[in-house]
């Protein structure tokens, strides 16, 4: 029997009001109980690199964030929040330049209808004054929150230059996961990829497999993670990971190439390989349908 | 009486163990060979390097500037490069073939091309 939330309301012999009273642990409850009930939308945007020129891999590298800001208000149906997994910036030798270009970039997303944001750094952001210019803007650089009967874990794997996430770090995600069931809807992010996905183009994280390891008990865990520029999935074990394109230029596939460099630009498919995801956390199946979109904001 | 008798044995096994890891040491030393490679935003010096398969090597590491990395996968062998000291790597290529190898700690705008290759022959 389906219960819907006026359902749940009646059955619970509640009313609205107490919902919104904020009052004990019965409200709490009754609050996680429905919430659990919600499938919900996010949308993933992931190295953006705002900064970065280079007109035979970009030509639109000052327009094509913005698009993608323009394409994600468009969707139909606004994402109950957005996820931005790294590299909002490109690198920066100077660290006057770091600042302006996250300031830049903040400007930019401010136009986004949707206003819950969450953001980690990648190494172009982070790497070279761990995470000290992107703490000032966005704030922590790993942390969690709860949504929806969703658990959500912010990883950082960058701002350490040797590309661990470090003890410190992985004590924090351990002591976090002791709170959860083994059967807690689990949503990992990173920038870096936890596994060793191609460590030759340095496309891993140094102690990834601690993260993994502790992730392991838990039977409904799922990764999103950026830095690779291209779609990619694969499971380690129960566990999947699912990397996302990104919005300046496409990385060639792992291993497909002696040399890892930007894919140049198609000026007959412009912004070929760019895009953003929509995430349809499908909450009581415990599954994750994933939408591609183009920087236009065409399904693919 | 017993215990110094104890006591001699543990010396007399001790130096002799000494003296075996100190020859496996010298005969190591004699054989190997000293590579040195600076480091420094964003490159490698030298950065192509030719080695004989089965020949035992040090590459000596000195970075001029900052934290880098050495990494080359298809020898399996890293190591972090600090500033201020000199960082030894030693192994014995166990293998022919060429092997590229890049900075693994992100060092700035260059980062990506800091790359060299190892070449290994018979």
């Amino acid at each position: 029997m389906k219960i819907d939330r006026r359902d749940f309301l009646k059955l619970a012999g509640i009313g609205s009001a107490v919902f919104a009273s904020g009052l004990g642990g019965w409200d709490h409850w009754a609050k996680r109980a429905l919430a659990a009930e919600d499938d919900f939308f996010f949308v993933q945007l992931s190295d953006t690199h705002w900064g970065f020129t280079g007109p035979a891999v970009n030509p639109d590298s000052a327009g094509t964030l913005k698009k993608a800001v323009e394409a994600v208000n468009n969707l139909k149906i606004q994402p109950d929040f957005i996820m931005f997994t790294g590299d909002l910036t490109h690198v920066t030798d100077d660290d006057k330049d770091r600042r302006r270009r996250l300031s830049e970039f903040q400007d930019i997303i401010s136009k986004l209808k949707a206003k819950n944001m969450r953001f980690m750094p990648g190494e172009h952001d982070a790497g070279l004054d761990e995470g000290e210019a992107f703490k000032k803007f966005f704030g922590k650089t790993h942390y969690a929150f709860d949504h929806k009967g969703v658990h959500f874990i912010v990883l950082d794997n960058v701002s350490d230059s040797t590309s661990t996430i470090g003890e410190d770090q992985l004590e924090w995600l351990s002591a976090d996961l002791k709170q959860q069931d083994k059967n807690s809807r689990i949503v990992v992010f990173t920038h870096r990829p936890l596994f060793d996905l191609y460590p030759d183009w340095d496309w891993y994280t140094r102690d990834g497999a601690k993260a993994i390891e502790m992730l392991i008990p838990y039977s409904n865990v799922t990764i999103f993670y950026g830095h690779i520029h291209q779609e990619h999935h694969k499971n380690t074990g129960h566990i999947a990971h699912h990397a996302a394109k990104g919005l300046m230029f496409p990385l060639p596939a792992p291993g497909s190439v002696p040399v890892k460099n930007p894919i140049p630009w198609d000026a007959n498919q412009p912004y070929r390989g760019l895009g953003f995801r929509n995430v349809e956390a499908k909450v009581k199946e415990t599954r994750y349908a994933i939408s591609e979109f183009s920087v236009r904001g065409e399904k693919l | 009486m017993k215990s110094i008798k104890s006591g001699l044995l543990i010396y007399s096994a001790l130096a002799a163990f000494t003296l075996i890891s100190m020859r496996g040491y010298l005969v190591a030393a004699e054989n190997e060979r000293v590579i040195q490679i600076t480091a420094k935003k964003f490159e490698y010096s030298p950065k192509e390097i030719t080695l004989k398969k089965g020949v035992p090597v040090v590459l000596e590491f000195t970075s001029l500037d900052r934290l880098h990395g050495f990494n080359c996968p298809g020898l399996g062998i890293r190591m972090d490069i600090r500033p201020g000291k000199v960082n030894r790597l030693q192994f014995v290529p166990d293998k022919v073939g060429t092997f590229p190898f890049h900075c693994d700690n992100f060092c700035g705008s260059g980062h990506e091309g800091m790359r060299g290759m190892i070449t290994v022959t018979e």
